[in-house]
């Protein structure tokens, strides 16, 4: 019978080393919540799991010259009790707090959610609205790369057999910022988000926005990082007009499949109202109107 | 004896259940807990097709994987002849049963067993399943219960042909069965009326969704001498059963049953049982079975989904003159859907002139439909109470109102038959009329609706026992499996016959060879009928520990009195004595005749029909359709409660299954006829944070037939919500849903129809 | 390959074992180790019956490989109560009935203690949302939160 075998390096040239020799399908395992799940149900057929959570640097947060750094494997409830992320980037923390249950967050990952690479994963448009950069390490040294480059199809990621994500890098935020994400799910939780939206933007002291990122989930084959939506946002106040022009760029940028979760028709329709309601959140953030998660 | 009107200082307690603490800190066993010593592991191979003709099959591969013991399939099986089965709840036939189990010449269904092995480990087992070589015909299928109807239709089975219709069809059709009610003139009728409402409701079908899967332990002696481990809803029914399936002397078969961690009425039947002890008997050592929840969803048993048809004609003052229901319920791949109690619930709660209904039990290529609570009446009242809810609105009528006009009474007599007696439908609604919920005022932007259900509760078969220990405490002996508290109403009727603390009464659930025949946890009879026979055993205890009294005192029976768990003298005649406890008597009870003790077993009739009136508040969200409840009332007459703590629990667990099975449960099927969301995750259950309190309201009214006048409480929570859910969001946004689940994308969609957007 | 030996703290105690790669926390308690408190209703972390607390976390050991075990300190359902002293949390959930079947009662409490651990003194929407990994088809979840909600009291009482 064909033997799974598991191992556990301390350092990053051994995880390298063992990704690279692996004679079959080699996986990186960090919370496990979604690898297991495929091994279990016959979906994933490793031949080695390489467990990085012994990796110095992995796990934890640390600031970095007034931007953080979050470990790759870190699990989503210590980036929970985070404060520094809590204050900075309240989005992207809402949208990994939005992963699976309480005991899914004991191990949840970003580096997992994003490399899982499903269009419907709930931190992915928030780390793409969060401009956030992913630090990969391989074979061939260490790379920075811009998060919305990582998944390349569901399932699929762009990077190499022996390369994996050490850590993301979230940019210093300039004042008047905020994030936000919200997913729409038919219950209040443990579903999969049937559309996810997460947006971060910048605003001048007039309200006006000045920069935004707008990242728009199951929509698509992978999360999308959606200009016109933003385009939408930058030069105006969050008005009746500006949110009918979000609404719709959101709308228009969507290309979903019909499917258990959701229609086509349905998901089009929730992009544009989740857009307008995570917006609103997120300019609020930026002037400073409202703080914390939304549920 | 009736303790009606007496004194009770038990029963209607809350006294710590005798199996709690097993139950929070891990110790209690269920189906899968158990081990025995050279126990192997068996799996299931199923098919991947909807239908198909199984041309061969092959597991020479698998027999040489070292670690595999051995493979069976249907050849290893009997060939079972059609038989009605009268041992779970529900219809059921055992050739029926048996091909359910292992498919026999067909495949009927995604998920349908067609071969199991054993082996040394789980891996192994799963390893050998993928060796297993079987060569299919794909048929064409059909998923829809009104596709399955059509004339052009797959036919499941070349010898299935429609009954109840004259004269016989001469071609084989899906349409096992067709059920008919007439009460009165129906057209005439609504020729009288001067509003008539009409409607199409669909539901899908929901699965019980019982936390545990299905599992088993089961060894095959030598000489024939079996024993069964399984968690079940009736010891007794694994045994029946698996004695008929396999073909082996019901006394050679001793079923001990596990704790059950759920069951709705979903393991009222076998699945595993027959198939780990077909492989125990082939290979000689104990065979472990439990099913994955993929298998649970794809395999075991699932409720009707199902299209129904509903009019109601009523006089202007809310006089109900005519009411007419046609359902089509699917069955799964052999007969036997819950068409008839669905034909007989919908309108069993109104006192009306002309009733017509009109059934049909229809397979498709679906798993085979198991009980789930109440079984077909949710289905049945989804449609006539929300029809009812649009003809109270038509009238201008308050809808408890049209309800009280038109409700059943003592004496109302049932479109099916019988009359009803001593029933609290009046009662029910008034409690709810009179509820803080009802009262209370809405927030701008929700809705409120209400509905009702009826269900008629069974009794029948059940045994119990009542020993005396040498101590003067007690030990209960149940023979219905303890699916939701039942060990401590039990014991507290017990403790309240003999007038001593619930804590003196230990409970137990007996095996198969341990106590007398009891029929399965379902059909909300086990405080009935089994807590009947324990309280007669009780009584009887009572009579000996008199007697034993009378002996040491030297003094006739009847001058004994027997209070406060303690023998007294009747009277200053009968002598003066110091009274002699329970432990006393005990203790000199070899020397007054022996051990006191007694079993009772009983056919117990009378189980008085249970009603219930749901209120439900919804907010909805109009972009995106999602529907939230924040208020819920279950007004529920349920005789008298033994113990209401476990009696509300059935009541706000049947309604949250309710809740779940309104908003968002539903079985989805792929292209290819696949379920496509066996798990949890899109199988969506209701969630802690979906929900508000649900509030219990319980109404006593006494049904003199049982001994502290309860009722079955289990089933008919899971009757009204769909309605009283649907009735709130028609307040809420004025729109009718009688499509079930009323998902968000459906209260999206019927939103943009109506404001033109579509 | 061979099995993995193990070295872990469960319950309070060091404990070895052996597994292979595939099998989980769960499939190594209930299967290796004879700790069947923990049930499996899923295998897919969405029913919370096998919760444990890993390292001061809950987390479904069902979605966790046995070999993780190694170093970690984990709590089972079966090192909840202290002896025959029950925590306060199984004891509220005997006195409210927020038990019928009692499957996935075990993961209920480990998740509930849990709660009250971090957070002593939740709402009741708080305690839902903790508690919306956890399924229970039998009580429609209004005992087991009314249950954890009086545990909160009484242990804020006794520490006070």
């Amino acid at each position: 019978m064909p033997t799974l075998n598991y191992a556990a390096p301390s350092t990053v040239d051994e995880a390298v080393k063992l990704l690279a020799g692996a004679s079959g399908l080699a996986k990186v395992l960090s919370g496990g919540t979604d690898l297991l799940v495929q091994m279990r149900s016959g979906r994933m057929k490793p031949d080695l799991i390489v467990d990085t959570k012994m990796i110095p640097g992995i796990i934890g947060i640390r600031e970095e010259g007034g931007s953080f750094v979050v470990g790759a494997a870190t699990p989503g409830a210590v980036v929970e009790a985070h404060a520094g992320m809590n204050k900075a980037w309240p989005g992207v923390v809402e949208a990994l707090d939005l992963i699976g249950s309480t005991q899914i967050q004991g191990r949840c990952s970003l580096a997992g959610n994003l490399c899982n690479a499903s269009p419907a994963a709930d931190s992915v448009p928030a780390l793409y609205a969060a401009g956030a950069i992913a630090v990969v390490v391989g074979g061939k040294g260490r790379r920075e790369v811009p998060v919305e480059q990582i998944p390349t199809a569901p399932g699929r990621t762009s990077l190499a057999k022996d390369e994996f994500i050490l850590e993301f890098k979230f940019p210093p935020r300039p004042p008047r910022s905020g994030d936000a994400y919200l997913r729409f799910i038919p219950r209040t939780e443990m579903d999969i988000a049937v559309v996810g939206c997460g947006i971060s933007v910048t605003l001048n002291e007039q309200g006006v926005c000045t920069a935004a990122r707008v990242g728009l989930g199951a929509v698509a084959p992978t999360v999308l990082l959606v200009k016109d939506a933003a385009d939408a946002l930058i030069g105006h106040t969050l008005d009746a007009d500006t949110l009918g022009k979000l609404d719709a760029a959101a709308r228009a940028a969507c290309k979903p499949i019909n499917d258990k979760r959701g229609t086509i028709e349905y998901r089009t329709k929730v992009a544009g109202v989740l857009a307008r309601r995570v917006a609103a959140i997120a300019f609020d953030r930026a002037m400073g109107k409202s703080q914390g998660k939304t549920h | 004896m009736n303790y009606l009107g007496t004194d009770l200082r038990v029963v209607g307690t809350r006294p710590v259940r005798p199996d709690g603490v097993d139950k929070v800190t891990g110790r209690a066993q269920f189906g899968a807990d158990m081990v025995m010593p050279g126990m192997l592991w068996g799996k299931v191979k199923r098919s991947p097709h909807a239908h198909a003709r199984i041309v061969s099959i092959d597991a020479s591969k698998a027999l040489k994987l070292p670690g595999v013991r051995a493979v069976i399939t249907a050849a290893d099986l009997p060939n079972i002849e059609s038989e009605e089965a009268f041992v779970g709840e529900g219809p059921m036939n055992f050739r029926d049963l048996s091909r359910n189990c292992m498919a026999r010449d067909k495949a009927l269904y995604e998920g349908h067993a067609v071969a199991a092995v054993c082996a040394i480990s789980q891996a192994i087992c799963d390893e050998a399943l993928e060796l297993i070589d079987v060569k299919y015909d794909v048929l064409p299928y059909v998923i829809d219960v009104e596709d399955a109807m059509k004339d052009d239709a797959p036919v499941l089975h070349e010898d299935l042909f429609t009954a109840n219709v004259e004269p016989k069809p001469t071609k084989p059709s899906n349409i096992a069965k067709r059920v008919y009610f007439n009460k009165g003139d129906v057209e005439a009728g609504f020729k009288q009326a001067d509003v008539i409402v009409e409607g199409r409701y669909t539901t899908e079908p929901v699965h019980q969704a019982y936390i545990e899967p299905h599992a088993c332990l089961c060894s095959y002696g030598a000489d024939g001498q079996c024993t069964v481990f399984s968690s079940s809803q009736g010891h007794f029914m694994v045994r029946s059963y698996v004695a008929k399936l396999l073909g082996i002397d019901i006394s050679n078969i001793r079923c001990t049953p596990a704790e059950i961690g759920g069951g709705f009425g979903g393991k009222t039947l076998v699945y595993l049982e027959p198939l780990a002890l077909a492989l125990s008997k082939k290979c000689g050592r104990p065979v472990k079975m439990q099913m994955t929840r993929e298998e649970v969803f794809r395999a075991s048993g699932p409720t009707s989904g199902a299209t129904m048809e509903v009019k109601l004609g009523a006089k202007k003052d809310g006089t109900i003159v005519a009411a007419k229901h046609v359902l089509k319920y699917q069955a799964g791949a052999f007969p036997g859907s819950p068409i008839q109690p669905g034909c007989m619930c919908g309108f069993a709660m109104y006192d009306l002139p002309n009733i017509e209904v009109l059934g049909y039990d229809v397979v498709s290529n679906r798993p085979k439909v198991a009980a789930y609570r109440a079984p077909g009446a949710p289905i049945a009242s989804f449609a006539v109470e929300c029809a009812l809810d649009d003809l109270a609105r038509k009238l201008g009528m308050d809808p408890i109102e049209i309800r009280e006009k038109n409700g059943a009474k003592s004496g109302t007599k049932t479109h099916y038959g019988p009359t009803h007696q001593n029933i609290g439908y009046l009662a029910t609604l008034e409690a709810a009329k009179n509820s803080a919920h009802w009262k209370s005022p809405l927030k701008p932007g929700q809705g409120r609706g209400i509905a009702t259900g009826f269900w008629f509760n069974i009794g029948g078969e059940s045994s119990a026992a009542v020993h005396v220990a040498e101590d003067g405490t007690v030990v209960a002996v149940s023979g219905s499996p303890d699916i939701g508290g039942s060990r401590a109403s039990i014991g507290m009727m017990v403790a309240e016959a003999l007038q001593i603390p619930a804590e003196k009464v230990r409970t137990i659930v007996a095996d198969t060879a341990s106590i007398g025949f009891t029929h399965v946890t379902g059909g909300s009879r086990v405080t009935f009928a089994t807590g009947m026979a324990a309280t007669m055993a009780a009584e009887k205890v009572v009579d000996q520990l008199k007697q034993r009294a009378a002996m040491i005192w030297d003094i006739t029976p009847d001058a004994v009195d027997w209070r406060d768990g303690q023998a007294f003298p009747a009277g200053t005649n009968a002598g003066a004595f110091e009274p002699l406890s329970l432990a006393e008597i005990a203790l000199k009870a070899a020397r007054t005749g022996g051990p006191v003790t007694s079993e009772v077993s009983v056919n117990a009739q009378g189980a008085g029909p249970g009603f219930g009136a749901h209120i439900c508040d919804v907010e909805v969200d109009k972009e995106t359709g999602q529907v939230t409840i924040v208020r819920y009332t279950a007004v529920q007459d349920v005789g008298r409660a033994i113990h209401p703590s476990y009696v509300e629990g059935q009541i706000q667990g049947g309604a949250v299954q309710g809740i779940g099975w309104a908003l968002n449960e539903e079985y989805i099927y792929d292209k290819d006829g696949r379920m496509d969301n066996p798990g949890f995750l899109d199988y969506r259950c209701p969630v802690a944070s979906d929900l508000p309190m649900i509030e219990a309201i319980l109404v006593e009214v006494p049904n003199p037939r049982h001994p502290f006048g309860a009722r079955g409480v289990g089933e008919v929570p899971i009757i009204p919500p769909m309605a009283a859910v649907g009735n709130a969001i028609r307040d809420a946004i004025g729109l009718r849903m009688a499509s079930l689940p009323m998902s968000p994308p459906k209260v999206r969609k019927a939103l943009d129809v109506a404001n033109g957007d579509d | 390959m061979s099995k993995h030996h193990v070295s872990t703290t469960i319950n309070g105690e060091p404990v070895e074992f052996l597994c292979e790669t595939q099998q989980t926390m769960l499939d190594t308690l209930r299967d290796v180790l004879g700790l069947t408190g923990s049930k499996e209703g899923c295998a897919s972390g969405d029913c919370g019956a096998c919760t444990i607390i890993l390292d001061g976390k809950i987390v479904c050991s069902c979605l966790m490989l046995g070999v993780e075990a190694e170093g970690k300190t984990i709590t089972t359902i079966e090192g909840i109560a202290q002896g025959d002293h029950l925590h306060p949390v199984q004891q509220k959930f005997l006195e409210h009935a927020a038990l019928q079947c009692g499957f996935c009662t075990p993961g209920f409490i480990v998740a509930a203690k849990a709660l009250l651990d971090e957070n002593p003194n939740p709402t009741e929407t708080e305690a839902r949302y903790w508690l919306a990994g956890n399924l229970c088809r039998c009580t429609g979840y209004d005992k087991i939160i009314r249950a954890v909600m009086d545990a909160a009291a009484d242990m804020r009482g006794a520490a006070q």
